[in-house]
């Protein structure tokens, strides 16, 4: 569906433009996170075929027509598990932030200026 | 300046990555091969109702295999940064409304979660809905309950567990059938049934197992120590 | 009609994400990005596939917003320990 389409490009940017403009960590890992729902958005509706239902054969479905009548299931079980890595990862990220803080007791990303070349 | 400036050529470039996929965008009609055979195979081959599952579990379950690595690796990550200092005793009081409501909440919480994983081939859901669903059951004790403390050698043993037995199922599948998590290694059943589609829901419960470990791990990790010794300091 | 839910879906959830960015208080921008995250269940839901919306509105909405707001109570604790 080309609106859902739009709308996770938008978030993507949106989540990029944070991630590269803010100087606070956790709004860096914020962003990072909207441009990880954005994406999800963009393969989810590449994956949909218009008027059809959700890929669960039971008995509402015409189970010997159901190549007709279904979405495509692989760009939900893609989806299915970037979320879950994505909650791994975002952890993660959150833990190193915290250690950072630990340091120099500041949110601010300009103040860790020991890699900077 | 120039930072304003490159960032703007950043999410310049990046728009014109995505324009090609929007202009060419049409929607399809049909789905493509490889989607119509995993639709037959789910029916015919596997007897699983939800085709979301069989991807996830059993056509693509190498990847759900090093999925689970990767958010094992993870929570090793998350655990071995934050040291955890020992609990001092907390002063921090939860309010009689948390309390009551979380003491019968908590048991649905934890069924619901269980129901959810066990009927991964029939329903939307699975593994990974569940083992959510049970850390969120987790985290509702935490916060309701001072005194509760989550043992991680047990988490720990449910989490290796369930992979070791995820792999040896696997295996088992390469020995007998050829094919690496094959789950025709049990009967599969009638159509629609619960105990159905071969080892699928047995694989998606042991998968529900270890993503609900894992994350309850994160969980307790993280919110462990918490505001306990600013408020011991200001009692001094 | 899909249509229309999903654009005015859409256009709360943009509203959302700039108010994330430009929020001055930490803890409404993480609210503010779980919001994102709910309403982005609801779309997933109109797509067909409910496999994806159960697990974007439990992990995303729920346990992400809970990980962030810990990290950031560990982060102000120390912060007070300082001084």
């Amino acid at each position: 569906m080309i609106e859902t389409l739009i709308l996770g490009f938008i978030l993507l940017l949106i989540g990029l433009y944070a991630m590269l403009s803010q100087k606070n960590i956790i709004k860096i890992i914020l962003g990072f996170s909207i441009a990880d729902t954005g994406v999800h958005i963009i393969i989810v509706s590449l994956g949909y075929l218009k008027g059809r239902r959700a890929p669960i054969l039971d008995s509402a479905v015409d189970i010997a027509n159901s190549v007709k009548e279904v979405v495509d299931p692989i760009p939900s079980a893609l989806v299915l598990t970037a979320i879950v890595i994505g909650l791994a990862t975002t952890a993660l990220m959150l833990v190193f932030a915290a250690e950072l803080h630990k340091r120099k007791a500041s949110f601010s990303i300009d103040d860790y200026k020991e890699l900077k070349w | 300046m120039i930072n304003k400036l490159l960032i703007i050529i950043g999410i310049i470039g990046m728009l014109l990555i995505l324009l090609p996929i929007l202009v060419n965008f049409q929607s399809p009609t049909n789905l493509s091969a490889l989607a119509e055979e995993y639709v037959r195979g789910s029916v015919n081959d596997l007897k699983s109702p939800n085709v979301v599952t069989s991807v996830v579990v059993t056509y693509r379950g190498l990847d759900t295999l090093g999925e689970v690595t990767v958010l094992f690796l993870a929570t090793l990550g998350v655990g071995f940064l934050l040291e955890n200092k020992k609990n001092k005793s907390t002063q921090r009081t939860v309010s009689e409304n948390i309390r009551t409501t979380s003491s019968f909440l908590v048991s649905l919480i934890m069924v619901l979660g269980i129901y959810i994983f066990t009927h991964g081939h029939l329903s939307p859901g699975g593994g990974f809905q569940g083992g959510v669903v049970i850390a969120s059951g987790f985290l509702l004790l935490i916060l309701s309950d001072l005194d509760f403390k989550i043992s991680h050698a047990i988490l720990r043993f449910v989490e290796s567990i369930s992979g070791l037995v995820y792999v040896l199922i696997g295996l088992i599948g390469l020995v007998l059938t050829i094919g690496f998590l094959n789950p025709a290694i049990l009967p599969l059943g009638k159509y629609g049934d619960l105990f159905s589609a071969g080892a699928i829901p047995l694989i998606y419960s042991l998968i529900g197992l270890k993503v609900g470990s894992e994350l309850t791990n994160i969980i307790a990790t993280m919110g462990s120590d918490r505001s306990s010794e600013s408020v011991v300091k200001e009692e001094r | 009609m899909n249509s229309l839910i999903i654009i005015g879906l859409g256009v709360i959830m943009i509203a959302a994400a700039i108010f994330t960015i430009y929020q001055k208080s930490i803890v409404s921008a993480i609210i503010s990005a779980g919001v994102i995250s709910l309403l982005a269940s609801v779309i997933y839901l109109i797509l067909g596939s409910p496999d994806v919306a159960m697990t974007e509105a439990s992990i995303g909405s729920a346990l992400t917003t809970v990980v962030f707001l810990y990290a950031l109570n560990r982060m102000r604790k120390e912060k007070k320990d300082d001084k």
